[in-house]
């Protein structure tokens, strides 16, 4: 061995054993799961997982904004200690989930991770958190599997504030059978697990309730010109289409539905990635009278956050789940605060299962998306959290937020 | 002749042409299978012919800034995907403020030339930008290094303009003098805003033509796309011929994002990354570097990637057609690769230009 290859190496072994003993670590002390010991100056770490380049950057983006509204009204600081705020990118793929995961999970200091954006990455991501002890609070994942203890994928110190696609997809097949009397209807996917399990649940619950589900249609990420495809279902006639899709494929969906032929009167109905202040004038006049299910928002304070936002970022949120991120961090701040042992010098300690516990017992939580009580699976959101929205006219012309929207229906 | 068709015949061949041949039956049945149920009206047939046409003729427009370069430089200009959004992206603020002041809607005509002309104008600075940072310092590195370089640019140029505007999606405004059709028969309906779209990009790419047939410049490029360094002795300034062959390839991918934003409404720093690599598909198929080419592709693949699904694959009973868009649009690809590898209107290239 060269000389200069070993002193490299000598080098690099020692920098390793005193970045080990350096910098707050994770005790042995306290629960099965050890605890976190943040030493007074030192600040406590909570990680993003969240997909914020690409096609579904802004959704991920607006997650991690709707989680710093909340950081920033109680000025980045928490029992004295500053809050170190940071992520990895995890491009909504299975396998940016496992790299975020595992970068995310071997850093010792995270106390708390908010992520994932998409319910792709929470497959591969979610058992490395899991494994590392950490509480893990997703805004966005709306996967079934994700909270189902009888799935693979459902893993302990896993929650998410997005409403499960049972819930969410069960409501707005009532809504549109039973409140708008709707007895045949198609549905457009877009191949993502989130649009696709929505919509299975839509028409499994439109065809119990006895109605007819004339096409299940799909659509790509990507696609600009819709007229196949919603030709395709008119050649079904169906009295609604139900796309539980997001941007922009929704805006063409919505805005390219009343040109074609034989869809003129067709009732149209999205969910909770269409629920976006941007949405309305983007699908346009045609917009006008559709459905949206989303979360049931005090319009108070949907209207504080939208300003502080607004304030914060120069911009409004670009995607629908920036209250559901918000309301996220609040909970994995309360939960800190209430369990964090605080010496008399400041250091603090975490108990790692006692934040999950406290986590787990959030229950009657006045949150922006509705009360908020967490199941023993981790579901945070529940079913009667959810409305029906319509669009109206000001929304299209942009004098009124569609956020702002008084709930049309509730079940 | 037979002997020499004996010698050239080999298994990969053979196997090749049974692969097209039963691509080519399913197609002809899937249709016939389709036709024959009566479950579209004529109207529909009309109305998904005519939304291909559209989008084939965007996809055209940018499939010429692929071409042009890639006949001048021998690269694939990646970045150009961004160079589209950049003129559609910053056009919207010049529509939405015009929409505001009550101009759009009370001059539509010149309003809409205003929007174009930015748009236009900031695809070219965009465009030359480019060429001056990313490529000219590497004319002369091997062929790798620029293209890498393009797709770094195309990443940089994307989230320099989230930067700028934002990561929202902003809506052009929607001109009342376009909404509404047009009745060209009983069962032919074109939109007003289709219409548009055809008829500039028609009359785009006819100047186009014009241009590169008939100018000094025009000469001039089709000089530096045979042989640059024979250009050169010629008296030809090779660098200024390649910054207009941008300057070119941008100012129609500007108007392409204009007609593309009245078309779809929807604009955001990430809309152009699969138009381009559509419109690269495009210029591909109808052979890079050849302008004929890059116009017929783009509308031959908007056509099919409209028509296709509902044609022939519903016909063959396949699920939710639409999805499978883009594999009608890349088997196309692959198939016109293997059959006829330098495009539909593509020339045998010498070896020192391939």
């Amino acid at each position: 061995m060269n000389k200069r290859l070993f002193s490299l190496l000598a080098l690099l072994t020692v920098s390793s054993l005193l970045a080990a003993c350096g910098g707050a670590g994770t005790g042995d002390g306290g629960g099965e799961l050890g605890e976190v010991v943040i030493a007074p100056g030192d600040p406590i770490h909570i990680a993003w997982i969240q997909t914020v380049t690409g096609a579904t950057g802004p959704l991920g983006l607006t997650n991690v904004r709707g989680a710093e509204v909340a950081l920033n009204e109680i000025g980045f600081t928490l029992l004295g200690h500053d809050i170190q705020w940071d992520g990895e990118d995890s491009l909504c793929s299975a396998e940016g989930g496992q790299a975020a995961g595992t970068r995310v999970a071997s850093d010792p200091t995270v106390v708390a991770v908010m992520g994932t954006t998409c319910s792709s990455e929470a497959r591969t991501a979610s058992p490395l958190i899991a494994e590392a002890g950490m509480a893990m609070i997703s805004p966005s994942n709306t996967n079934p599997d994700l909270t189902n203890p009888e799935h693979p994928d459902a893993h302990p110190g896993y929650f998410r504030t997005a409403h499960n696609d049972l819930f969410q997809g069960r409501v707005a097949a009532e809504f549109a059978y039973n409140e708008l009397g709707a007895t045949t209807a198609a549905t457009i996917h877009d191949g993502s697990p989130y649009a696709e399990s929505l919509q299975a649940v839509f028409a499994e619950v439109f065809a119990e309730l006895g109605g007819t589900i004339t096409a299940q249609a799909a659509v790509n990420v990507g696609d600009t010109d819709m007229g196949g495809v919603l030709t395709d279902l008119a050649t079904g006639s169906p009295e609604l289409i139900y796309f539980p899709i997001f941007e922009p494929e929704g805006n063409f969906i919505a805005d390219q539905a009343c040109d074609t032929s034989g869809l003129e009167d067709t009732i149209l109905m999205g969910a909770d990635g269409l629920l976006t202040s941007t949405f309305p004038a983007a699908a346009g006049e045609c917009s006008v009278g559709m459905f949206l299910s989303g979360p049931y928002v005090d319009q108070a304070l949907q209207q504080g956050f939208l300003d502080a936002y607004n304030d914060l970022f120069g911009e409004g949120p670009a995607a629908g789940f920036g209250p559901h991120s918000y309301d996220a961090m609040k909970i994995i701040l309360a939960a800190i605060e209430a369990v964090a042992v605080v010496d008399d010098d400041g250091t603090v300690h975490i108990d790692r299962q006692a934040l999950r516990d406290a986590m787990y017992a959030t229950s009657g939580f006045a949150g922006l998306t509705g009360t908020l009580t967490c199941d023993a699976n981790g579901d945070c959101a529940t079913g009667e959290a959810l409305a029906i929205f319509q669009v109206s006219a000001e929304n299209v012309a942009g004098t009124v937020d569609l956020l702002t929207n008084a709930a049309y229906w509730t079940p | 002749m037979l002997r020499r068709l004996r010698q050239r015949l080999e298994i990969t061949d053979v196997f090749m042409w049974l692969f097209g041949a039963v691509l080519v039956i399913s197609i002809i049945y899937g249709s016939f299978v389709t036709i024959s149920s009566g479950r579209f009206t004529t109207r529909q047939w009309f109305d998904v012919i005519i939304s291909g046409l559209t989008q084939g003729s965007v996809y055209a427009l940018i499939a010429l800034g692929y071409t042009l370069v890639y006949g001048i430089l021998r690269m694939i200009n990646f970045a150009h995907s961004e160079v589209f959004m950049g003129g559609a992206f910053t056009g919207y603020f010049v529509a939405d403020a015009l929409n505001r002041s009550g101009f759009l809607q009370s001059n539509p005509v010149l309003g809409l030339g205003a929007v174009f002309l930015v748009a236009i104008l900031t695809s070219i600075l965009v465009a030359v930008l480019l060429e001056r940072i990313a490529y000219r310092p590497l004319r002369r590195a091997p062929r790798l290094v620029p293209l890498i370089t393009a797709i770094g640019a195309s990443f940089f140029l994307q989230y320099v303009f989230r930067g700028l505007y934002g990561s929202q999606f902003k809506s052009y405004p929607e001109v009342n003098a376009l909404s509404g059709t047009i009745i060209l028969g009983t069962n032919i309906v074109i939109q007003k805003t289709q219409l548009l779209v055809i008829v500039a990009a028609s009359l785009l790419m006819l100047v186009l033509y014009l241009f590169v047939q008939n100018t000094k410049t025009g000469k001039a490029m089709r000089a530096v796309s045979e042989d640059k360094d024979v250009a050169a002795l010629m008296g030809i300034d090779v660098d200024a011929i390649i910054v207009r062959t941008f300057m070119l390839g941008a100012a129609l991918a500007g108007a392409a994002g204009v007609l593309y934003a009245l078309l779809f409404r929807n604009v955001q720093f990430f809309m152009g990354f699969i138009p381009g690599i559509k419109a690269f598909t495009a210029a591909v198929l109808g052979g890079i570097g050849n302008i004929p080419g890059a116009m017929l592709g783009g509308i031959f693949l908007g056509l099919f990637e409209s028509v296709g699904p509902g044609l022939f694959l519903s016909g063959l009973g396949i699920p939710s057609p639409n999805q499978l868009k883009d594999v009608i649009a890349f088997t196309m690809l692959v198939m016109v690769l293997i059959f006829r590898p330098t495009g539909i209107l593509g020339e045998r290239l010498a070896s020192k230009k391939a």
